[in-house]
């Protein structure tokens, strides 16, 4: 069986929940067994979690999980994952994801993929994952050599579909250590989609010349419904936050649109930015080595190109 | 405070990868190799400021093969007080290396076990948490801010689109992510001490592999950029919505 960990944003299962139970559905289908979601926590909506492929809906209620502590998170997903007879296992590589997958490889002494972008394949008579590696300048083909697996995907990989009805939730018992770490904080922007799940990111770059001409970039966002993001100079210059810096040393992303305005495409730039499905380059240099790497390139100053794609946005949404 | 800062060797951040001719590896002829940055800028950097401020010792850890001390010596040249090389030769997954790692740190009662967020290399974000686990220690990945009274830590993390503090006594593991530290320059100085200082080399302890790379590809290159008149943003628009079908 596959069991998906079906994580609740902000107390609701948003895409992040949806894409790893298509995703285990998908999975499930190649190894021919079922696909069943685990749940953590009372978020309502878990027999709706059916429609993205998953059978049954186990959930785990302890007053031990209300605060993301991730080894209990992760005693949680192995005991059930034992208990329930789960031969693969699949998180998002999000931050949730990533403080729990390396513990949970560890834990069950499971072979691991981090960071996934397609679902698995049966190749040389092996169960093979593929990642994007060095930030996306390539890929592996990863053969995972044990009886149990665990996989963590990549947000925005997948397109979400609907593969099934309602599921049927049983509630599941656990025994959960206390955690050991206090969460006294958590704090989330609301408005924007986070940049690793952004399917629209609108992005500026040294060209845009200071914080205080950053409108012409979140007028634009705003129009798409676009997630805002910059080049790592400008987020080196504080002139925006630096969890905006998308690149090699920043965020890594895969949005469907990626438009880069005044960023000249350094190769570091290009490794985080070059798996989004569609680029639209934005400059006045003809030369900008972004160009080679766009699917639409504007050869203009982005002063009077972004106003003008703002409008005509605005335009076709009507 | 006894700090360990477990670092890794990646190419060079501007390298372009290229693959063997059958696609089952990395070309490696002509890569220059570094430090992972965020082990060096982030993770080193904010260890060497609490032991400036507090007191104590920071080691660095690398398994890998004799080629990786030169990465190494650069961790000292740093301010790093000694090293550790678990002499590994061959490139090995995560959890082989998280388990090498868990081994020589058990029992050698380091307060904070430091990680980069993730190599550049591999991407995976993985082995701080393997180590934890061994190590039945919390852990926080992505974490931005570290500060500590004693053994108490507070430690926010970056979550998407926003952040978490977290307080929890130490020993912990965490991974370093931008905003920790600002990188430093080694000085001649450092350069010339890093030389003397202790580089102790480590017998790897046998782990199964439980992952293997059957081979690479890479992205499909980008036809040529189709250029849009500055004047005709509707064109733009229009080319979004019906031919690449993103909005």
């Amino acid at each position: 069986m596959v069991l998906a960990y079906a994580e609740a944003t902000n107390g609701e299962f948003k895409k992040v929940a949806h894409e790893i139970i298509n995703y285990a559905k998908k999975t499930a289908d190649v190894l021919g067994t079922e696909c069943h979601a685990l749940v953590l926590g009372d978020t309502p909506g878990a027999e709706d979690l059916g429609k993205y492929g998953a059978g049954t809906v186990h959930r785990v209620t302890s007053p031990h999980l209300e605060g993301f502590d991730a080894a209990v998170y992760t005693v949680a997903i192995a005991d059930a994952a034992k208990q329930l007879g789960a031969t693969v296992i699949i998180l998002p590589h999000n931050s949730t994801g990533k403080n729990i997958t390396g513990r949970l490889a560890a834990r069950l002494e499971a072979g691991s993929v981090a960071g996934a972008n397609a679902v698995p394949m049966m190749k040389d008579g092996y169960f093979t994952v593929t990642k994007p590696v060095f930030s996306g300048k390539a890929f592996a083909d990863v053969q995972l050599l044990t009886d149990v697996k665990v996989i963590s995907l990549a947000g925005n990989s997948i397109r979400i579909e609907e593969l099934g009805g309602d599921a049927t939730v049983e509630d599941l018992t656990l025994e959960l250590p206390a955690p050991k770490t206090k969460v006294v904080k958590h704090q989330v922007a609301t408005g924007r989609v986070p940049l690793p799940e952004a399917e629209l990111v609108v992005s500026g770059g040294r060209g845009v010349k200071g914080p205080e001409h950053w409108d012409v970039i979140t007028d634009l966002a705003d129009a798409l419904g676009a997630t805002t993001a910059c080049s790592r100079p400008v987020a080196d210059s504080d002139w925006r936050p630096h969890h905006e810096h998308v690149g090699q040393t920043g965020v890594a992303i895969r949005p469907n649109l990626y438009i880069a305005a005044g960023i000249s495409g350094a190769i570091q730039h290009l490794a985080g930015v070059n798996n989004s499905k569609t680029i639209v380059v934005i400059n006045k240099d003809p030369e900008a080595p972004f160009f080679k790497a766009a699917d639409y390139g504007v050869v203009g100053d982005l002063f009077e190109v972004l106003p003008r794609l703002t409008e005509a946005v605005k335009k076709f949404k009507g | 405070m006894k700090l360990l800062v477990c670092v890794s060797k990646t190419p060079e951040t501007t390298t372009k990868i290229q693959l063997t001719a059958d696609g089952k590896d990395i070309d490696t002829s002509g890569v220059q190799y570094i430090m992972n940055p965020y082990d060096e800028w982030y993770a080193l950097v904010r260890a060497l400021e609490l032991k400036e401020a507090a007191g104590g010792t920071v080691t660095v850890l690398n398994v890998g093969p004799a080629d990786n001390d030169s990465i190494i010596r650069k961790g000292l040249a740093i301010g790093a007080d000694d090293a550790v090389r678990i002499d590994v030769t061959e490139e090995k997954d995560s959890l082989f290396t998280a388990r090498q790692i868990a081994e020589f740190a058990r029992g050698k009662d380091f307060d904070v076990i430091f990680f980069g967020k993730e190599t550049i290399s591999y991407n995976a974000s993985e082995v701080g948490a393997m180590v934890a686990e061994f190590l039945d220690l919390p852990y926080v990945g992505d974490a931005i801010k570290l500060e500590m009274e004693g053994s108490q830590a507070t430690v926010t993390r970056d979550i998407e689109g926003g952040e978490e503090v977290i307080e929890v006594t130490a020993p912990i593991a965490l991974s370093a992510a931008k905003g920790m530290a600002e990188q430093r320059i080694p000085n001649m100085r450092g350069i010339m001490m890093a030389k003397r200082k202790p580089l102790e080399v480590v017998t790897p302890v046998d782990y199964p592999d439980t992952t293997r790379i059957a081979s690479y590809s890479k992205p499909e290159e980008k036809g040529s950029v189709k250029l849009i008149d500055p004047e005709n943003m509707d064109e733009l628009v229009r080319l979004l919505h019906e031919e690449a079908k993103v909005i």
